[in-house]
């Protein structure tokens, strides 16, 4: 490489531009500390570097657009889907059969470039079509799975009530059976690709509030169901948020999961959810982190010197760096257990309260050092840090997982 | 049609600066690599040649890839049988036994094992620029040769119509099959590639395309043979040897100027352009 020198005779280092395959762009360093990619296999790094690419192809361009306008860019839809990015840890029915870490590597590229993008193939694979894989029919897996793999069905999960957020098996939602049908009544809310959806993953009690939960696979166009979009976000917004409306919503016998009821259903497809996104949010970290030491090095002030000499923005670097291995860490360890069959609900509880907050952590570092220009959408940092506000509530909030964690420890629960 | 690719590896320019110059060699140590781009563009334009791009999953021809270099290079093999080569093919070397000379010998010797149609080369490697090999090959082997084809067509698998790109504009030739083409970077725009196999109404993305995460696990079921440089050219003496590396010489520091008439005297006296 070519020692140039700036005009204070400093040694600057430039990056060559080349016509790469995916743009003149070249990836920025990503920080692996402990070079834990030496784990991983050919095929998983494969998995990470083919992912990466297409995020800095198709989605850096036009995600900040996006954000602003509060639009999801759905022509990326049938681009993820032919990656194969959907469902990508499930074996079989057209899906790409990744192994766990492989599955975390392709999250955490994903939210790399941005938490909206990644939560679409969170609910799409670790919510809708993880559970039709776990406890659905042979006929429900043959209908929907392929499908859902190529895009072609997008699905949401409905769990989360206007009323019940934390605990939700104090939901509303109630079927009916009625002879050959289920008859549907309830809201959900916080709803993740409402409005996209073909199908609705409905949790409801059968035979009413007293009833045990079970999953409906509800066709969004059936009558009386409705979705509605959830304006005035702050966080997502490059992401379909909804309210699904169910009044008297007729469905088919068949369109019940056979193979689960009880509240073990919704959690069991929330522990698959919250370890893609204990990865993701590494990606969104990594952002942030490359941004801040780019802007570092070239921002001077004081002297003639980058802020990057500056101690204490040298010691918010150090930290981060220590946090994202930490997180890193966990997530290699956790993804090992996984494939064992040795994983517990904890574990992951663990990894999504640890990671995500040091994810918003060093969201708020980041931007501290980009000063005024970290407030814009020219940077990436204050888009991951506003969506890592949501990541820190879905999918079981920061203090529940800290109950978890209590209970683990101390065998009482403390949400009684 | 049968296509012969060959790949290299070479260092990811982004780690650049991790380059240690020692004595007449480049220190390797340490170094991320990603497949050459140009030979990427090789690969894609290749299996456009070989497919009806509304559904390139049914195969309509051979792409064969073949690199020279230690076991580690196989990745670099993978990711090109993931992205849609049918096989693959190492010949087991280091990069400093090899030069453009021998590299062409021996991959001539490889053509009359594997009978392509067409070997299809990057126009140069973006670490070593010698841009030889295409050229040395087609002379061995008594082929046409086209170098940096910007747009291929086609005829019926017969012939090839490629437009060359030079100064100011661009040069049209037809090659007979067989024959040696080394691509540059246009090759990749959405039209340019085009044959009898895909409807001309079916549009390419800019571009090379996507591995889907399927086929990147697919791939290690594919063929992949080691082949040893002696078998292909018992002769391994190297015409090239690399004599040594320098960095380019810092840049001195600048100065500042105060005031015009310092500038024209500066421009005058220094810089010598007025």
């Amino acid at each position: 490489m070519p020692a140039a020198t700036d005009e204070d005779g400093k040694r600057v280092f430039e990056k060559p531009q080349l016509p790469g395959p995916f743009g003149d762009k070249v990836p920025p360093t990503m920080p692996d500390f402990l070079d834990l990619s030496r784990h991983f296999t050919p095929e998983e790094r494969a998995v990470r570097d083919t992912v990466r690419a297409f995020v800095d192809a198709r989605v850096l361009p036009v995600i900040a657009d996006h954000f602003e306008k509060g639009t999801f860019p759905n022509d990326l839809i049938p681009e993820i889907a032919k990656l194969g990015l959907l469902g990508c840890n499930l074996q079989g029915y057209g899906c790409a059969g990744l192994s766990e870490i492989g599955y975390g590597l392709a999250m955490q590229e994903l939210e790399r470039g941005d938490s909206g993008i990644r939560s679409f193939a969170s609910v799409q694979g670790g919510l809708v079509m993880y559970p039709i894989h776990a406890f659905g029919s042979e006929a429900q897996k043959e209908k929907y799975l392929p499908k859902m793999a190529k895009g072609e069905i997008i699905g949401c999960f409905g769990l989360t009530e206007p009323d019940w957020g934390s605990n939700p098996s104090g939901m509303r939602t109630v079927a009916r059976d009625d002879g050959d049908s289920f008859v549907l009544n309830g809201t959900k809310r916080w709803i993740t690709n409402g409005n996209l959806a073909h199908v609705a993953l409905v949790w409801a009690k059968l035979g009413g509030v007293d009833g045990q939960v079970h999953g409906f696979l509800v066709p969004t166009d059936a009558k009386g169901f409705e979705a509605r979009p959830i304006h005035k976000k702050m966080s997502l917004r490059a992401s379909v948020t909804s309210e699904l409306i169910l009044e008297d919503v007729r469905i088919k016998k068949d369109q019940l999961l056979p193979g689960v009821k009880g509240m073990k259903g919704p959690l069991s497809c929330l522990t698959s959810a919250r370890f893609g996104i204990a990865w993701g949010v590494i990606g969104a970290m990594q952002a942030c982190f490359d941004c801040a030491v780019d802007y570092a090095k070239h921002r001077v002030q004081f002297a003639g010197k980058p802020i990057a000499s500056h101690q204490l923005v040298q010691a918010k670097f150090a930290e981060m760096l220590t946090q994202i291995t930490t997180a890193q860490l966990y997530a290699v360890e956790v993804a090992r257990h996984k494939e064992a069959g040795t994983l517990r609900p904890q574990h992951v509880s663990m990894i999504k309260r640890n990671n995500v907050r040091s994810a918003l952590e060093i969201a708020r570092t980041c931007r501290d050092i980009l000063g005024g220009n970290g407030i814009t959408l020219e940077y990436p940092i204050m888009r991951h840090l506003m969506n890592l506000e949501t990541v820190s509530t879905y999918e079981g909030t920061h203090d529940v997982h800290t109950l978890i964690l209590g209970q683990e420890v101390t065998g009482i629960s403390a949400f009684e | 049609m049968k296509i012969l690719v060959p790949l290299k590896r070479v260092s990811d320019p982004d780690n650049a600066n991790k380059i240690k110059v020692g004595a007449g060699k480049v220190e390797t140590t340490g170094l991320e690599w990603k497949p050459n781009p140009f030979d990427e563009y090789a690969v894609e334009t290749a299996l456009r040649l070989t497919e009806n791009g509304t559904n390139a999953k049914a195969r309509l021809g051979e792409v064969t890839v073949v690199t020279f270099g230690p076991k580690e290079t196989e990745t670099t093999l993978r990711a090109a049988l993931a992205t849609g080569a049918d096989k693959a093919i190492r010949v087991d070397t280091t990069d400093d036994a090899i030069d453009g000379d021998l590299l062409a010998r021996a991959l001539k010797a490889l053509v009359e094992r594997e009978k392509p149609d067409l070997v299809l080369l990057g126009k140069q490697q973006v670490d070593g620029d010698a841009n030889q090999v295409a050229q040395l090959l087609a002379e061995y082997l008594g082929w046409p040769q086209a170098t940096f084809a910007g747009q291929i067509t086609s005829e019926a698998d017969k012939a090839l119509l490629v437009s060359r790109e030079v100064d100011g504009g661009s040069i049209k030739l037809r090659v007979t099959l067989p024959a040696v083409v080394s691509v540059d970077l246009r090759i990749v725009n959405a039209v340019g590639v085009t044959s009898m196999h895909t409807p001309p109404t079916h549009k390419y993305s800019d571009g090379v395309r996507f591995a889907a995460l399927m086929a990147i696990m697919a791939a290690k079921k594919k063929s992949l043979t080691e082949v040893k440089l002696t078998d292909l050219s018992p002769d391994t003496a190297l015409k090239i040897k690399y004599t040594g590396f320098d960095l380019p010489p810092a840049r001195k520091a600048g100065v500042k100027i105060k005031t015009v008439a310092e500038l024209v005297q500066k421009l005058k006296t220094e810089a010598k352009v007025l």
